[in-house]
């Protein structure tokens, strides 16, 4: 099976006034299908330029990004849009849901994008709010759950169109422990589906869970682990 | 998205701040009120005049004598004999010379005390012939006109206002009593239906004639002399004037016929009155004066009320500019999630757009309202037509694509990474 993520001499640049800042400094990266990747890094190490340009929410200066084995890099604004909506989900730490929708609504958001029919939606949305332990809470809005729940719901919405790649960034960064570990214990679960799945954070913890972790460093990929002795036990 | 989503969307969004959505369509609302109320109050202006219009004959023509003004002032008027107008001879040339005419009716007015039994009123004797009837467009209530016969055989016979037979007559029949006039008796032979008020204008062919008591032609020339007295107003008026009106009625009522009627008049007066006693009027160009004028002012009106809508419209372009900075990050998610940028365009068009729809309903309703309020509490005569309401709406939901198409746009151009980091 092909490559999720290929990325080839990746540059971000920035001009900040008189300097150019290079977000991403010729890094190369590949996410082979059903890899779970933890990305770490200090701020300012360019984990987040990276996230956005693996997200299509930005576009490199030069280099060039392959998404499930299409050249995203030279795309317009239309075009990069369609492959967020088909290819991609997206889990924030701070869940990010639309206040004045229901948490069925906030799933079918993306599905609406993809134009997807109203009946199908309800039906798909109502089955992965369920699925995620939400099945009381399909009307309510998110104001009235929980952190925990709110990220449920916001992984749902992720799952809605059935993404290659899911993006995570400091997924439990905004819940407390139990309810970190309960988020993490259902990325794991997609794992072992064999989603591909990306979390960006600076928890070892969360960390520890990916079959993989890059260190960031100035741009560039500065160490990478592979979790091999925990792979080798069942 | 579906069109239904978008405007539930859209509605709900709404619903979600109705005090503010409330105030920011408050403009709309008063725009599309005023919009319409302006046509309304147009619209039933002229009407009012293009019924006055009509009463008086489309294809008439009037002359009337005026009095010219004096130039030295009322010490010496009681020994002097003022004498203006029209003559017979202007009747005589009228009705020999002016070509595409039909009629010219004389009517000659003298002021009296009119009196039955103990009963009097002051009324104003009209000395006119049979065809008055018809070119003043009179309704004969009860009994008959005055006919040739009447005029012919020089007949003591009157035909009475409305207000004269109710004054002098109260509940009982007129037909066939008698009225004096001075040392005159006048037998009833009819009595008009009421005109009502103030609908004669200038050209004078409304109310008066409910006041009036109409008598032959002939009947007057035999009874009363060259000189009018007019004892009313405490002073005495004396004048001599030998027609009051004569109401020309042209072949045809085409613009083109009534025109050329007018013209040969105009000719006529220029040549016999030099000094302007005595004045034409020709309904038709009325009407026609009456349609600039209202056209003129449907433009003045329309013009301050597309300048409310406009600050209506403003008003919804800021509301909706706050809004987009306020929900940025809803943006950056909606964006994130697969929304191309037309999407998010459509989504605060539409957003928009329905503000203004409701707004424009709320208008209607209100405009409906406003000149039934205006016709009942100033008695201005106000016409709402259905195609104003049409008009109005459309105009609003305009405005909420004119006004709402940049607000959305700075929402659609806003950078996804930047809108998603905003607090």
């Amino acid at each position: 099976m092909s490559d999720v993520v290929r990325l080839t001499e990746a540059r971000r640049t920035y001009r900040m006034g008189e300097e150019e800042v290079h977000a991403l400094d010729g890094l190369d990266l590949v996410v082979p299908r059903g890899e779970y990747l933890a990305i770490m890094g200090q701020s300012g190490s360019g984990k987040s330029t990276l996230l956005n340009i693996l997200g299509c929410l930005d576009r490199l200066t030069s280099g060039s990004y392959e998404l499930d084995g299409k050249d995203v890099s030279r795309l317009d604004d239309d075009r990069l849009s369609h492959e967020r909506n088909r290819r991609l989900g997206f889990v924030f730490q701070s869940y990010n849901l639309i206040p004045h929708l229901t948490v069925l609504e906030n799933i079918e958001v993306p599905m609406e994008y993809a134009g997807i029919r109203p009946g199908e939606a309800r039906q798909r949305s109502t089955e992965l709010a369920t699925r995620l332990g939400l099945g009381g809470r399909l009307k309510h809005r998110p104001s009235e759950l929980s952190g925990g729940q709110q990220q449920r719901v916001a992984i749902a919405r992720a799952l809605g169109n059935d993404p290659s790649l899911m993006l995570a960034d400091e997924p439990t960064g905004n819940l407390d422990s139990a309810t970190g570990i309960e988020i993490l214990d259902l990325l794991d679960t997609l794992a072992a589906e064999g989603r591909t799945l990306i979390v960006v954070t600076h928890d070892r913890k969360v960390a520890a869970r990916a079959h993989r972790t890059i260190h960031m460093l100035d741009g560039k990929i500065a160490r990478e682990d592979r979790r091999v002795a925990e792979a080798a036990t069942p | 998205m579906r069109p239904g989503r978008l405007l539930a969307l859209a509605w709900k969004s709404i619903a979600e701040h109705k005090l503010r959505s409330l105030l920011t369509v408050s403009g709309v609302v008063f725009g599309v009120a005023a919009v319409v109320t302006m046509l309304a109050i147009g619209e039933g202006e002229s009407q009012a005049a293009q019924e006055q219009i009509r009463r008086m004959g489309s294809n008439n023509l009037l002359l009337a004598s005026v009095k010219p003004s004096e130039p030295e002032s009322g010490t010496s008027a009681n020994a002097r004999v003022l004498s203006y107008g029209l003559l017979e001879k202007d009747l005589l040339r009228i009705q020999s010379t002016v070509p595409e005419i039909d009629l010219a009716v004389p009517r000659r007015d003298v002021p009296v005390d009119a009196r039955v039994g103990t009963r009097r009123m002051r009324a104003t004797v009209f000395g006119t012939s049979p065809q008055y009837e018809s070119v003043a467009n009179l309704e004969v209530a009860q009994g008959r006109f005055l006919s040739a016969a009447d005029e012919e055989s020089r007949l003591p016979v009157c035909v009475l206002g409305s207000e004269v037979a109710k004054r002098l007559f109260l509940n009982t029949d007129p037909l066939g009593r008698d009225l004096h006039v001075g040392d005159n008796a006048y037998r009833v032979i009819g009595v008009l239906s009421t005109r009502g008020e103030g609908t004669g204008g200038t050209a004078g062919l409304g109310g008066e004639s409910d006041a009036a008591i109409l008598i032959p032609w002939s009947t007057m020339r035999e009874r009363y002399g060259s000189i009018i007295v007019d004892n009313r107003g405490g002073s005495r008026n004396r004048e001599e004037v030998e027609l009051h009106r004569i109401t020309v009625r042209a072949a045809r009522g085409d613009e083109a016929t009534v025109g050329r009627v007018a013209g040969a008049l105009r000719r006529l007066l220029a040549e016999g009155h030099p000094q302007e006693d005595v004045r034409l009027t020709v309904p038709l160009e009325l009407l026609r004066e009456a349609r600039e004028t209202r056209a003129r002012w449907t433009l003045i009106l329309g013009t301050i009320a597309g300048i409310s809508l406009l600050v209506g419209g403003i008003g919804i372009m800021n509301i909706m500019l706050a809004s987009v900075v306020e929900r940025t990050r809803e943006i950056g998610i909606r964006r994130a999630l697969g929304a191309k940028r037309r999407h998010i365009v459509l989504q605060f068009l539409a957003e928009t757009v329905v503000l203004c729809a409701i707004g424009g309903s709320l208008g209607m309703g209100l405009s409906i309202l406003l000149p039934h309020v205006l016709t009942t509490v100033f008695g201005l005569q106000t016409i709402v037509d259905p195609w104003f309401l049409g008009l109005a709406f459309g105009i609003a939901a305009g405005i909420g694509l004119v006004f709402g198409i940049y607000p959305a746009m700075r929402a659609a151009r806003l950078d996804p990474v930047e809108a998603l980091r905003h607090a």
